[in-house]
């Protein structure tokens, strides 16, 4: 797969994204297999049977995590996959993460909550082609027939009594003909021993030890340490700086400008394209404090581009004035939407926006490089490192087969890393100083320098008939982009439930170009879009005097109903995960005073979830968070029941923080927040129980790193509501507006 | 300057500038990579050691100031008997996502117990409410603090 079509994939920019995405589900993961092979192509180590699967004379398994580790569990739950019809103990498995090798791993990346549904199938093929060539070497040492041997826990065995383990049959195994994957036969899932049983992670042990996993804890002989300090405005350059005073500093090896290269991300049409290396001075030091502290001493004069003058004020006035007047770009329209307003019994309006966000990993973007003596090594926590190797290679002028990468543990992601202009910027330092350089951007740097999740102002109409059905649906919103062609996430899929239920129904937009660069943040354009149209269900329950669950369910009509553009949205899965929810939270019993629950539902990346929150708030408008209820379905089997609680809270609280908490604004072309006082995930002073119910239903199972997170953000505001009638039509919310 | 530091029962000698803070010495100049740099600003507590038994932001405490201080890291808190609670907890409970920010979570937990054996939910939440933790496994945190406290 191309970069720029795994991007486009994952980043869910295209309003073909959902149909794409179905393409891939509908193959039920045949689609898919075909990318695997059992990777023998390459030299392999002594023992190993594959690219997979390496087994040591005393039986240690040891098995690849070709993916990226996030924190979304996938170095421990993909070899899980192989392992449980591999048939061995899951204590007798190591693991080892795999370095970028396209070669003998396809798929190397994390996003889109894509692990689950594209390893799934192929990862237990791998490991049950593994045990077929291990039984068929023991039963040709034994002379005897394969289907009279069975497998457990590593061993051979055959009823005359005879056993061996894998260990023994290795050599035998490594010289026979693996079977051609598809033709596999895989485990009755009632058989499984791995699969679906609770298991902690398999660098846990190490993390509470303090192992250096993390790409900012990588160590390299000879390595210097670099900071890259980049214009604050974007889309700015640099004229001059005090170099010479600079390198005068104890410890310091080096300082240059960088004069940047590539498709500025700022200069792509609509800045949706992949970015190049930034324009910036770099400081080479011998420990990343001095080469941080030499910025104190800093001096530059910077020529600040085209944006200088944006600012958040800025773009909410000229959003002000584009929703005045008819979308530039309607690109959906069905039925006539104006008409059936004038018709309708009852119509409402609202407007909302909500902000740009920053991802603000807690490991900072960091990447250690060695581009010297024609070697062009990295060391990084990387989502895409697929993409990175092309940009390293078109910046750097280095052929693509000479960029090695490793991946490294990431200190979380959420989208962030899949862009990798750290690793591009560490390269060419490197490159410049030929000696091996860790980059280390700090928090300022990290805030500062994002690919922000796009801000929105919307305003919908919405009509209902006289039994309180909604007719009418006209949709306006103002984003970011150039002509029709939005930013990267800013834009609203055209099959955005509930289009395709409402007769009347119109989405159009009116872009802004700007040099902000923006970017997948957790859930992209959803984490957004799911608060505007699951307010706008609940205003327009209420108008229609109904309860909302009910109303949800009346507007969901027929499960077998499809929205155009979301061929794998299944109605069904939507209405079981709603009345889970419904019985879970206990929904319309009494509730104390001020206290309301809300609910509010979505599908994404595959999975469906619907949520409740319970909320209570206080004269003065402080809200307080008393429970979450999640009910998510990702299909017939939960891998790691133990890490898929833990996203699916982790996905709720961070839902929160968008709600409560987290807004990046710019002035005068720039970032105004730079560290977590400015924009701070929740805090444990903040954070509800969060109980979580996943619904199995007869479906492939798919990820878990998004779904759960959207919809905790109109659950929570739609609670405000039932527990003050006043409705949080703009994020953060601001209690002040609650208070009384 | 050469400093000599009392780093997890050993003496370890350091050449740095006066400034630097204890984050960076304990990372660039020991090679002890499990204390983490997050904001570097006091804000986050990734970064949180044990000074004379105190939980202390490194970050932000220069080299110069820490005299004949003894300093505890994630890498040495498993050999105390809170500590050993703790980290035993934390794998069972399985706490960590990313796990970045989880040394520091778990030098605050153990600094907790160490003054207050059976906290509270509201004693838990004063002392860790700075610590961030962006994956958001807060509800494990907790969790697994009380099932060290259960085990005193």
């Amino acid at each position: 797969m191309l970069p720029s079509e795994l991007k486009k994939r994952i980043a869910g920019l295209k309003p073909s994204r959902r149909a794409f995405l179905a393409v891939s589900a509908a193959a039920g993961g045949a689609l898919v297999v075909g990318y695997y092979t059992l990777g023998r192509g390459k030299a392999l180590k002594d023992g190993a049977l594959n690219a997979f699967v390496t087994i040591a004379p005393d039986n240690t398994v040891t098995l690849v995590a070709k993916n990226p580790e996030i924190g979304q569990g996938v170095k421990t739950m993909l070899p899980m996959l192989i392992a449980e019809e591999l048939d061995v103990d899951w204590r007798q498995v190591n693991i080892e993460q795999a370095d970028f090798d396209p070669e003998n791993f396809k798929g190397q990346y994390a996003g889109g909550s894509m692990a689950t549904p594209e390893n799934y199938t192929p990862l237990r093929q791998i490991g049950a082609a593994t045990r077929f060539v291990l039984v068929q070497a023991a039963a040709e040492q034994w002379g005897v027939s394969a289907s009279e041997c069975t497998t457990a826990s590593g061993m051979v065995h055959h009823a005359s009594g005879k056993s061996a383990p894998y260990g023994a049959l290795v050599k035998a195994a490594a010289k026979l003909k693996a079977p051609d994957l598809k033709a596999v036969k895989l485990k009755d899932p009632t058989r499984y021993t791995i699969i679906g049983k609770p298991t902690i992670g398999i660098d846990s042990p190490k993390l509470v030890r303090g192992a250096p996993l993390f790409g900012i804890d990588v160590e390299v002989p000879g390595m210097l340490y670099a900071v890259f300090h980049k214009c604050p405005v974007f889309g700015g350059s640099v004229k001059s700086a005090n170099l010479d005073e600079i390198k005068k500093l104890p410890g310091i090896k080096d300082a240059f400008i960088v004069a940047g290269a590539g498709a500025h991300v700022f200069e792509a049409e609509g800045g949706t394209a992949s970015t190049g290396l930034q324009p910036g001075i770099a400081i080479v030091a011998d420990s990343w404090w001095r080469a941080q502290k030499a910025r104190d001493s800093l001096k530059v004069v910077w020529d600040e581009g085209p944006y200088a003058h944006h600012s958040s004020e800025f773009f909410a006035q000229t959003a002000d004035a584009l929703l005045a007047k008819d979308p530039a770009w309607v690109y959906r329209k069905d039925g006539d939407p104006a008409a059936a307003l004038k018709t309708a019994a009852k119509t409402i309006e609202a407007r909302y926006d909500y902000p740009f966000l920053a991802h603000a990993t807690l490991e900072p973007q960091n990447c250690t490089a060695h581009v010297a003596d024609g070697k062009c090594e990295f060391w990084a926590p990387t989502q895409l490192p697929e993409a990175a190797r092309g940009l390293i290679a078109g910046t750097l002028g280095v052929k693509e087969k000479d960029v090695v990468i490793h991946i490294t543990r990431s200190g979380g992601a959420f989208g962030r890393r899949l862009m990798n202009d750290y690793m591009v910027e560490a390269g060419w330092i490197s490159q410049q100083v030929g000696a091996p350089v860790k980059l280390i951007w700090s928090r300022e740097d990290d805030v500062q320098h994002d690919f922000y999740r796009p801000a929105g102002w919307h305003k919908i109409k919405g009509g209902l008939d006289a039994e309180g059905k909604i007719v009418a649906w006209q949709h306006a919103f103002v984003s970011f982009g150039k002509g029709h062609e939005f930013a990267s996430c800013a834009g609203l899929d055209p099959g955005s439930y509930p289009a395709g239920r409402i007769p009347n129904l119109s989405f159009g937009t009116s872009l802004i170009q700007t040099g902000v660069p923006m970017g997948p943040l957790r859930a992209p354009s959803e984490n957004a879009m799911v608060w505007v149209f699951q307010s706008f269900l609940d205003e327009l329950a209420h108008a229609a005097g109904k309860d909302p669950i009910d109303f949800a369910i009346a507007v969901l009509g027929k499960p077998e109903t499809k929205p155009l553009g979301a061929e794998v949205f299944s109605a069904a899965r939507v209405l079981g995960v709603l009345t889970k929810v419904r019985t879970m939270c206990g929904w319309g019993r009494k509730l104390p005073a001020r206290t309301g629950l809300g609910v509010a539902f979505s599908f994404c990346h595959l999975g469906y979830a619907a949520e409740v929150v319970e909320a209570a708030v206080a004269k003065d408008g402080t809200v307080t968070l008393n429970q979450v209820w999640a009910a998510i379905d990702v299909g017939r089997q939960i891998v790691n029941p133990m890490g898929a609680e833990n996203q699916a809270q982790g996905s709720v609280i961070d839902g929160l923080a968008h709600a409560l908490n987290e807004k990046i604004t710019f002035a005068n072309g720039r970032t105004v927040q730079s560290n977590f006082d400015g924009h701070s995930p929740l805090t444990m002073r903040q954070v509800p129980p969060v109980e979580v119910a996943f619904v199995l239903s007869d479906h492939e199972p798919s990820g878990l790193g998004e779904p759960a997170m959207p919809p905790v953000i109109p659950a929570l505001t739609n609670a405000i509501f039932a527990a003050t009638g006043k409705r949080v039509r703009s994020l953060p919310i601001d209690p002040a507006m609650l208070a009384g | 300057m050469h400093y000599t530091l009392n780093v997890n029962g050993q003496d370890r000698s350091v050449d740095v500038d006066d400034d630097t803070p204890l984050l960076w010495v304990l990372r660039d100049a020991m090679n002890l990579k499990g204390t983490r740099y997050g904001c570097g600003a006091g804000l986050c507590g990734a970064c949180t050691v044990h000074i004379d038994g105190q939980p202390v932001q490194s970050c932000r405490m220069p080299v110069s100031s820490l005299g004949t201080s003894k300093i505890v890291t994630i890498e040495g808190i498993g050999d105390t008997p809170i500590g050993k609670r703790i980290t035993d907890a934390w794998l069972k409970i399985d706490v960590m996502q990313c796990g970045y920010c989880q040394g520091g979570q778990i030098m605050a937990a153990a600094a907790l117990l160490a003054q207050n054996p059976k906290p509270s939910d509201d004693d838990i939440v004063t002392a860790m409410d700075g610590h961030l933790c962006r994956c958001g496994t807060y509800l494990r945190i907790k969790q697994a603090i009380k099932l060290a406290a259960e085990g005193s």
